[in-house]
């Protein structure tokens, strides 16, 4: 053959090889960008105004942290055909399964109320009303969900996903220096020494990366979506793509605020919008327009990994290509965790800071459980076959889910007990 | 009520459906599913006593 034979064929390769990851590609990236829900832009903005550059080798560290955990749910999904609540039911029995499904339950109808919560406050940046944002958001993510296809909800999601990266533009134009980023940020140091209030910024860093909605979430969605043993590989890729996304929107937005709010005090994303606007009033919409579409983002990943869950144990029909005739509890109970969530926010006086606590605290109840459960359902060879964990995955795994448990464990009991880290 | 009997027969089916764990219970899964009662039982103490001080 000669060199253009050559040439054309590998191309041929490569061009099957992308046109088929584009066909799988979805639960990865939407599970893995919605990570970077309102919380979690809350967390990287109050670092990089904290500490300006100094922690995105840090962030760069949760790539591979936030892919191991993902990719389990990849395998577990695509082998079993069941979703993570199923698979735990089934597994460990009633006493676990319950547990986990009701504990899932409260943790993302609390998550999804500081989801409706950072919505509100990034559109009250521009006029709109917090009563009106919640009736806006309700009838979207109805109108999405209804659509009848798994296939159309995941392409809006990931239209969803691409306004997440509003992020990079916004990094761009705050002139950032360069030589700063890469000499502060990419060699690790802790600034101001090991202290109590890098270590929870820290710890806020890993929990919002790895949160329980989202091992519920993926691996139902790539039951929905159909995935098979053979589409594993692409389905990591997918996983790993959608681990570097997120990690890099965080750098950019740790760079937003590292370099126009340093030193600034933080406490929610939208304060940071308000003060960016202050200074260029581009960035702090841009700012804004990415909060709400992270607690949008966030919001349509958590309702649905609630009602998958529910429905794989009730044994309700629970697909995204299914239509409300069918599977009409599927659709309610997604309505009535959004509806019911949404409405928090607009009751005078409610508790929204004891709420925010309360998910940090709830979370850990059900993320090490989950964690444990993913890495024994791993291990088992008999239903795993050839994709169980190898030696050197379970080692690889076992030791960021020790570190994941012990850091969000300390997170939550920090949450609970303030003082006792200060 | 009838809703009510229904939904509690349902909580009993599955119930029954997931009685017996599938998994083989190794050394490992037992220990792993012990420190993980044990865990929990803690956090929950733990919290109980944040909410008893707080009232």
């Amino acid at each position: 053959m000669d060199f253009f034979s050559v040439l054309y064929y590998r191309f041929k390769k490569v061009w099957k090889s992308i046109r088929l990851y584009l066909v799988i590609a979805g639960p990865g990236l939407v599970v893995m960008i919605a990570d970077n829900d309102a919380g979690g832009i809350t967390t990287y903005a109050a670092t990089g105004a904290r500490y300006g550059y100094h922690l995105i080798w840090f962030l760069l560290l949760l790539i591979p942290i936030a892919y191991y955990v993902q990719e389990m749910t990849v395998r577990l999904g695509a082998v079993t055909k069941r979703g993570h609540a199923e698979a735990i039911f089934e597994s460990f029995g009633a006493f676990w399964g319950w547990f986990s499904l009701i504990d899932l339950m409260f943790v993302d109808w609390l998550t999804l109320v500081t989801e409706f919560v950072g919505m509100t406050a990034a559109l009250g940046i521009f006029g709109v009303p917090a009563w009106l944002t919640v009736i806006l958001v309700v009838l979207l993510m109805s109108i999405i969900v209804l659509n009848g296809r798994y296939w159309t909800w995941e392409k809006i999601a990931l239209g969803f996903c691409l306004l997440n990266l509003i992020y990079i533009p916004a990094a761009f134009m705050v002139n950032p220096s360069i030589e700063s980023i890469i000499g502060q940020g990419l060699i690790p140091n802790f600034p101001g020494g090991f202290n109590n209030e890098l270590f929870f910024l820290l710890m806020a860093n890993i929990g919002t990366t790895i949160a329980p909605w989202m091992l519920f979430f993926q691996q139902s969605s790539v039951v929905d979506k159909g995935l098979q043993e053979k589409d594993i590989k692409m389905g990591k890729l997918d996983t790993f793509i959608g681990s570097i996304i997120t990690v890099a929107v965080a750098i950019f937005i740790v760079i937003v605020t590292g370099t126009l709010l340093n030193g600034a005090p933080i406490d929610d994303a939208a304060t940071a919008a308000r003060m960016l606007m202050k200074t260029n009033h581009y960035i702090g919409a841009l700012m804004a327009i990415g909060l709400f579409d992270a607690g949008l983002l966030g919001a349509i990943c958590i309702s649905l990994a609630s009602s998958w869950a529910f429905g794989e144990i009730f044994g309700w029909a629970h697909s995204l290509n299914t239509k409300v005739k069918e599977a009409p509890w599927f659709y309610i109970s997604f309505f009535i965790t959004l509806a019911t969530a949404g409405v928090v926010p607009l009751i005078p006086g409610a508790p929204l800071v004891l709420i925010t606590l309360f998910v940090q605290v709830v979370a850990v109840t059900l993320l090490p459980a989950a964690l444990v459960f993913l890495i024994l359902l791993l291990n088992d060879k008999k239903t795993m076959g050839e994709y169980a964990n190898t030696p050197l995955q379970n080692i690889v795994s076992t030791l960021i889910v020790v570190l994941i448990v012990i850091l969000s464990t300390l997170y939550g009991i920090s949450a609970l007990f303030p003082n006792l880290f200060k | 009520m009838r809703m009510l009997k229904q939904f509690i027969g349902k909580i009993r089916e599955i119930n029954q459906r997931y009685a017996k764990p599938k998994i083989e219970m190794s050394k490992g899964v037992s220990f792993s599913l012990a420190v993980l009662r044990i865990y929990l039982f803690v956090l929950v103490l733990l919290m109980i006593y944040k909410f008893i001080t707080v009232l």
